[in-house]
């Protein structure tokens, strides 16, 4: 049972990665990968949601009919929605204004909706809930990569929480080139998203090839 | 009037719902493979995105401001809106059933398309009134149709194109849409 949770939790980070293998929730990774503090913010929000609506689903999913089963997911889902944006109101308003309408569509983005339909309406409460934290962190590993590369490449800077920045310039100097804003501009995210889900794509297909090869070679062998 | 005339062609070109404000992708991953599903869901989001607005726009202004309740928003405004795509679809399906043939199908996945959530949100933060509400959403759900028909043809194109394995489908689509956003973004120059 240990295995099949820890599988089951590994499962979001690579494999079935909601960002880069099930192309879910791709309006709010290109919008706010502007810089990492932002979409380490928007990955809290989204784990947070994710992770109640979840485990909320999966207790009262004896008790829905089935033909209302969507909205009834959509209400549970949007309620969270909104306790994350009076808490962000409240105790990170700057952060709230960076993310400006992106918050609230927390509540149409596609993996939360995706996970309680394929998940939380099948399985048990733990098992829902670890799903939910694979799930979150592999949306928080898409988030970050894409938005470490954007930010890097457009500003030359890595800024974590507030005041915390690494301050990544020497290395341009060293190279005598300079960040470029597009990258942070809108025509860079489309740009970045797609090479990277390229690159991560190619990694996946030569780590698969390289499997099936040591395969062969033991049954060659065996 | 100008301001008007500066609205519309913003929403409909240089702040594009699609590829300035990152709404609505999902979908337009999705169906923008055929011209015939493209102009379909298209069509159908305009219908849902103007109603839509109309209808929360109302219902904020009159309704949660009056009472005090904003931080309902987003919930009332969900559920208007996965009332509003199912009342438009049975409507369609008693009064025009050969057009809910044809965008029926496109309806329900209406619902979850983050564009008419953030086009509602979007007029309700930058505090529009009816007749800018009523342009702002017009234009912005029109520009939605004219990127979506553009990169349907595209993708035909892209089908018979020799591209690496792994950058097949999403990622090489993505690019493509980059170059759609440059070009879209340089029209600021006609206003």
């Amino acid at each position: 049972m240990k295995v099949n949770q820890k599988q089951n939790f590994l499962k979001g980070l690579i494999k079935e990665n909601p960002v880069f293998v099930f192309v879910l929730g791709i309006c709010s990774t290109l919008a706010v990968t502007t810089s990492l503090e932002s979409g380490i913010g928007m990955s809290l929000a989204v784990i947070f949601v994710l992770f109640f609506s979840n485990v909320v689903i999966s207790l009262i999913k004896n008790i829905i009919p089935n033909d209302i089963r969507i909205p009834v997911f959509i209400i549970v889902i949007t309620t969270f929605v909104s306790v994350v944006e009076l808490i962000m109101q409240a105790y990170l308003p700057d952060l709230y204004d960076q993310l400006g309408v992106f918050v609230a569509l927390i509540a149409v983005n596609c993996i939360i909706l995706g996970r309680a339909e394929a998940f939380a309406s099948k399985n048990n409460v733990l098992s829902s809930a670890i799903d939910a934290l694979g799930m979150g962190l592999g949306y928080t590993i898409a988030i970050c990569l894409v938005s470490i590369v954007r930010e890097v490449l457009g500003t030359g800077l890595i800024t974590i929480w507030g005041n915390a920045k690494i301050n990544l310039m020497p290395i341009f100097d060293f190279f005598h080139v300079k960040p470029s804003a597009f990258f942070t501009s809108n025509v860079g995210a489309f740009i970045v998203l797609g090479i990277v889900i390229g690159i991560v794509n190619a990694i996946v297909f030569a780590v698969k090839d390289k499997k099936e090869k040591i395969k062969k070679e033991v049954k060659a062998n065996g | 009037m100008a301001n008007l005339i500066t609205l519309a062609f913003g929403a409909l070109l240089i702040e594009n719902v699609l590829l300035y404000r990152f709404l609505g992708f999902c979908p337009f991953l999705g169906v923008s493979k055929k011209r015939s599903s493209a102009v379909g869901m298209g069509l159908a989001v305009i219908v849902v995105i103007v109603l839509a607005t109309i209808v929360t726009w109302a219902l904020y202004h009159y309704v949660l401001k009056p009472l005090d309740i904003v931080y309902l928003q987003t919930l009332t405004f969900i559920l208007v809106i996965a009332a509003l795509v199912q009342m438009v679809e049975m409507f369609l399906k008693k009064v025009v059933p050969p057009l809910y043939r044809s965008l029926g199908i496109y309806l329900p996945l209406i619902t979850t398309n983050c564009a008419v959530l953030g086009v509602a949100s979007l007029v309700i933060a930058y505090e529009y009134d009816f007749l800018s509400m009523l342009i702002f959403s017009f234009f912005s759900s029109v520009g939605f149709f004219l990127v979506l028909y553009i990169f349907s043809g595209l993708r035909e194109a892209m089908e018979q194109a020799p591209i690496p394995k792994p950058f097949k489908g999403t990622p090489i689509a993505l690019i493509a849409t980059a170059a759609l956003a440059l070009i879209f973004a340089r029209l600021g120059g006609i206003i």
